[in-house]
């Protein structure tokens, strides 16, 4: 053992001197490295960003959430027998609402896209969703300002609104949006609440810039009841429970529907994790592929490396020599120059680190992130590795010389 | 005494382009504890090979040879590795010393890959150094010594792990006749003091240090014969001279 840790440090400390006696060398070398980890860190750092960003939205949703809809989320089943199934509508939110015991909320959801207006100030094709006053519950969203619509307003079908953030921020830069009559797509509503920000997700439409309306306005003013399919919003009493309150509604929408056992169900119970299940994949793939490529410039960076150990172990062949002839094992001279491989490769590891940590900030200015640990540790880790694969065929080579043809070399 | 060496029709052929080479051809010798011997040969005559043989830099392709009781001539590259780290101290015709280490690291070198701890490694490799009268230049490196000084370093690695034989590649064939002297008078006290030392040279003059010389020619021992008229340099004259 002790031999082991004295082979190991002189190891170390030849590395050091052999690194330090090529400076340039070192430095040229490595920059393959460094390039490698810079944008290995750096992909690995906005993996991260769109994973935080995909969770943030979803748990803005809500993972134990059933949405009961016309069309399955994810496709793959027959088209024109789904287009032909009856529409689901706000009798079937009735239905569950009365029967249904597991549940916390529901909401039916319709929207269309209509300018609104307050003043001269306009937005184009916002969207105007027409909802109850469960909305708050089924979606996780908290009021910032005001409240939400009341149980009253939603059944009466009253003309109130509530805005999201982005719409209260540009129609009302600098007063309280709260009791001001807007005009949605040209009706006048009266907005008693705003939202709290919930941000974009992936390019998809805000969910900050909508206007919230009672669902029996919404039939009145934009849409009749007949004229589209409803989304019905049901929470479950517990995420654990979900499967139960899933079977009750079933039961429920398929007793409304009067199906006959035999028959399927003509409706689509969807949940979060067809969409996380969805985007796992994507991400997997979109992971796979930035980090291949830029393994690749890692892959680059380690050929560099091995080059230059050649090189090192050819310029050293008598210094191998004479390190044999005195009694160093195959082993100790196999050690020595993987450690020099291995030293190298840490040090661009390191300096990419050093490098890439700044550029990291500037993504997280785009893509809010935060440059993960563990890759901070793979990092090093992969350099290292690259180190010693590479280093190993040269490393190899000097350990197998003899000692003889060695010690003749000038 | 008994033998330290023991050399049993020793043979050695080697690839050189299309033709083979035989260096050895069933060479005998014996050496003793303590015995002072040089080895001398014209170029071409297996000298090198021989002592490569002797030194475990290389195994023989047929015959015996008993190092200290072991027979070492079908060992393995790491079993040689550690018979040359114990049993051998070589001192060679150009130092070969590691440029970039100084004095002290050169001559621990040995005791680390014999697994020595480091405080004793240090005593040892001190010792070392003192004995050959460099206890003053224990932390320069080899460019900054003169060509004598770096012989004395590489006698001193070579004793550090107290071996069982010294061997000597033309020890002096680097340097000039005065400082050739004083590494050769630092030879013939080594073995005063019971180091078995052999010597491989193609001088007369340095082979006649020696008790005993073994004369190489065509692979074979042509001539074994014992030093009458030793040339031995008092210290006072190698210092004088």
């Amino acid at each position: 053992m002790r031999l082991f840790l004295d082979e190991t440090r002189e190891g170390l400390s030849i590395a050091f001197t052999a690194i330090r006696a090529n400076k340039m060398r070192s430095v040229l070398t490595t920059l393959g490295i460094v390039i490698g980890i810079v944008s290995v860190t750096l992909m690995g750092t906005a993996i991260e960003g769109l994973n935080r960003a995909f969770n943030k939205s979803i748990s803005a949703i809500g993972a134990d959430v059933l949405y009961i809809e016309k069309w399955p989320w994810g496709g793959g089943q027959n088209w024109w027998e789904i287009r032909n199934r009856p529409d689901v509508r706000i009798q079937h939110a009735r239905a569950i609402e009365k029967n249904a015991e597991n549940v916390r909320g529901v909401s039916p959801i319709t929207g269309t896209a209509r300018n609104i207006n307050y003043g001269r100030k306009l937005i184009e094709n916002a969207i105007v969703v027409g909802t109850d006053e469960e909305f708050t519950e089924t979606s996780n969203v908290n009021v910032a300002m005001g409240r939400f619509m009341t149980a009253l307003e939603a059944s009466g079908g009253r003309p109130v609104c509530v805005l999201g953030s982005d719409i209260a921020a540009n129609l009302f830069p600098n007063e309280s949006p709260l009791g001001k009559v807007v005009k949605v797509g040209g009706y006048p509503y009266r907005s008693v609440g705003v939202l709290e920000r919930q941000g974009s997700f992936m390019g998809m439409q805000s969910l900050d810039n909508r206007v919230y309306v009672p669902i029996q306005r919404f039939f009145k003013e934009f849409r009749s009841m007949r004229g589209g399919s409803l989304s019905i919003w049901v929470k479950a009493a517990s995420l654990q429970g979900l499967e139960e309150t899933k079977e009750e509604v079933r039961g429920i929408m398929r007793k409304t529907r009067r199906l006959s056992p035999k028959q399927e169900d003509d409706f689509a119970i969807n949940q979060q994790d067809i969409i996380i299940g969805a985007f796992n994949q994507i991400g997997v793939v979109i992971a796979g592929v930035g980090l291949f490529i830029t393994g690749l410039s890692l892959f680059v960076g380690g050929i560099g490396i091995m080059n230059i150990m050649f090189v090192s172990v050819t310029e050293r062949t008598k210094e191998i020599g004479i390190r044999k002839a005195i009694g160093a094992p195959k082993r100790a001279i196999l050690m020595q120059f993987l450690m020099e491989a291995a030293g190298l490769c840490l040090m661009g590891g390191i300096l990419g680190i050093v490098i890439s940590f700044p550029l990291s900030l500037i993504i997280d200015q785009v893509l809010p992130t935060a440059m993960p640990v563990s890759i901070v540790v793979i990092a090093l880790l992969v350099s290292i590795l690259v180190g010693v694969i590479s280093g190993f065929l040269p490393a190899y080579r000097a350990s197998r010389m003899d000692p003889v043809d060695a010690l003749r070399y000038e | 005494m008994s033998n330290i060496i023991l050399l049993k029709s020793i043979t050695k052929m080697y690839q050189m382009g299309m033709e083979q080479v035989h260096a050895l051809r069933g060479l005998d010798i014996e050496i003793k504890k303590n015995e002072y011997i040089s080895i001398m040969g014209p170029s071409g005559s297996g000298k090198s090979t021989l002592m490569n043989v002797i030194g475990c830099l290389d195994t023989p392709t047929s015959g015996l040879y008993e190092l200290n009781g072991t027979n070492v001539s079908e060992m393995n590259d790491n079993q040689l590795a550690k018979i040359r780290n114990k049993e051998i101290g070589f001192v060679f015709q150009t130092f070969n010393l590691l440029a970039r280490s100084d004095v002290l690291h050169n001559v621990e070198l040995p005791l680390i890959y014999g697994g020595v701890g480091s405080s004793e490694r240090k005593k040892l490799a001190r010792e070392a150094i003192e004995r050959v009268g460099l206890g003053d230049r224990i932390h320069h490196k080899p460019n900054e010594l003169s060509g004598g000084q770096r012989q004395r370093v590489s006698v001193a690695r070579a004793l550090v792990t107290r071996p069982s034989i010294l061997l000597a590649d033309e020890p002096t064939g680097n340097l000039d006749s005065k400082t050739g002297d004083e590494i050769m008078s630092l030879f013939d006290a080594l073995h005063k003091e019971g180091n078995t030392i052999i010597l491989v040279t193609h001088e007369a003059d340095i082979a006649a240090h020696a008790h005993r010389i073994v004369h190489i020619r065509d692979g074979i021992v042509e001539k074994d014969e014992i030093v009458t008229n030793r040339r031995v340099i008092q210290h006072h004259q190698a210092a004088t001279a």
